[in-house]
């Protein structure tokens, strides 16, 4: 069809079917956009649940939500930012923002967040404010493959594992993917992020196993079989958000009341 | 060949006489990719079913008005608007699942038998047998994903569709399960031997050698041959 082929036909063509489609497109994103971020929070929330070992199946994870409170902390110092909301801040997004963040060197980026980290973080209370009984902070850092996302949850001691669960990771199914094994995240409860006396996480995945008789068996979690480079990322993501940059400043307050009682 | 004129052959045709994969071998890329495990398997598949329905109807309704200089184009913004769509929905409505298929649901876009329906039968038939053809070619990727995510869900994490068959090692069990079905490659094998399987059952599929092999000649002299 030759008239279909003139200059003027093949403009109209393209320049309506542009108009149409990105009519649907938009259409669709602004429609179904509240009911996507619905899901997204539901998502965050059930995960910092499942990582405090509260998540009961069949109860609306709202009210069950609801024993948890959300606090921001400045990183730098460890004290709360009370002029930040924390159901309005987006911890990853702020690092993004040069008001927000900070630079980081080569030795300092453990976790390998590509030289920047933000200044604030989102933690999760469960129980009184004051006085947690768990204190769920999220973590995350480079595995082999992907940047794990998690959350680690601590007993309101500041020091002992409660559980430590990824929501996001790539990593090798079969290998490195067992990060997300129950049996593997089984083997941290009970396990301690500091020596005694020190705000030097000394917490680290180790090959070979930990039984009873391994020396400093309370801060070695046995590693991945056939995942050494997803096994260091973990290492090096929690001694990253366990010492100075991360949360050792906030946690040492809980560590201190902790001992003085 | 069935007939492929009539609504019911454009449906059933696909699936395993004239599969875009086994037959056509379109489309693996994401059949390698998303089918381990059988629920985002069928997820995918009916997100294909969808794209490729509803980009073959569009793309027929507006056939006759489509400048032959830029058809290719149009044809990928109709598929590329419809697969966004798509993506979009399943946020909305299968949030776990569409986190588990990631980027895989945006690949539609450039699953060869999209285009290849749209550009091959859309483009000569009218808007209600193109739908159907897309369905159709849906269903085929979606047999095969199903297939191939069968075993490998099976026989990688010892479950089907999420709910337990083999207990594994790992949970107590006694199977070991097998870490290859895990990967992408592994696919490619299964993917072999169900060509294999529907190639025994179908004779007429087998291709014709491209090239026969001639028994070797003897050595000659020189100035022997021609």
């Amino acid at each position: 069809m030759a008239s279909n082929d003139s200059i003027k036909k093949t403009l109209t063509v393209a320049l309506s079917l542009c108009v149409v489609c990105s009519v649907v497109v938009s259409t669709a994103a602004v429609a179904l956009r509240p009911t996507q971020q619905q899901n997204q929070e539901l998502d965050r929330k059930t995960n910092v649940l499942q990582v405090a070992n509260l998540l009961e199946p069949g109860q609306s994870v709202e009210r069950q939500f609801n024993e948890i409170t959300q606090r921001v902390v400045d990183l730098r110092t460890g004290e709360y930012a009370e002029d930040i909301d924390p159901d309005r801040f987006n911890q990853i997004a702020s690092t993004q923002d040069p008001a927000m963040s900070r630079t980081l060197g080569g030795s300092q980026d453990r976790a390998g967040l590509g030289g920047r980290v933000e200044n604030y973080a989102t933690v999760f209370l469960v129980g009184d404010p004051d006085n947690p009984d768990e204190i769920i902070l999220p973590v995350r850092g480079q595995g082999l493959w992907s940047l794990m996302l998690g959350y680690l949850a601590l007993e309101g001691d500041g020091n002992t594992v409660v559980g430590l669960s990824f929501y996001e990771q790539g990593e090798t199914p079969g290998l490195g993917g067992e990060v997300d094994n129950p049996r593997w995240k089984s083997l941290w409860p009970g396990k301690e992020i500091y020596p005694e006396g020190s705000n030097d996480p000394a917490i680290r995945l180790v090959k070979g196993g930990v039984g009873s008789n391994t020396p400093d068996a309370e801060h070695k979690v046995d590693a991945l079989s056939g995942a050494t480079l997803t096994s260091t990322g973990v290492t090096n993501l929690l001694q990253f958000w366990m010492g100075d940059e991360g949360f050792a400043n906030y946690l040492a307050r809980f560590r201190d009341t902790s001992q003085g009682a | 060949m069935a007939k492929t004129d009539t609504a019911r052959g454009l449906l059933i045709t696909p699936i395993f006489q004239n599969n875009p994969i086994a037959l056509q071998i379109l489309g693996i890329c994401s059949a390698l990719a998303v089918t381990n495990s059988m629920s985002t398997s069928l997820v995918m598949g009916l997100a294909v079913i969808a794209v490729t329905a509803f980009s073959n109807m569009f793309v027929s309704l507006i056939r006759n008005h489509m400048p032959s200089s830029i058809r290719i184009i149009i044809q990928m913004t109709i598929i590329a608007s419809l697969v966004i769509v798509v993506d979009q929905l399943l946020r909305a409505f299968a949030y776990d699942l569409s986190k588990q298929l990631s980027v895989f649901v945006g690949l539609i876009i450039t699953n060869c038998i999209v285009m290849g329906r749209a550009e091959a039968f859309a483009m000569q038939n009218g808007p209600g047998l193109s739908f159907l053809d897309g369905v159709g070619n849906g269903l085929g990727y979606t047999f095969i994903l199903l297939a191939v995510g069968f075993f490998r869900e099976l026989l990688g994490s010892g479950s089907v569709f999420g709910i337990t068959i083999m207990q594994t090692v790992n949970d107590g069990g006694w199977y070991l399960p097998n870490g290859l079905m895990l990967l992408p490659p592994s696919a490619f094998f299964v993917i072999g031997l169900l060509i294999w399987a529907i190639r025994s059952f179908n004779p007429e599929q087998v291709e014709s050698n491209e090239f026969k092999i001639t028994t070797n000649t003897k050595p000659q002299a020189a100035e022997g041959s021609a």
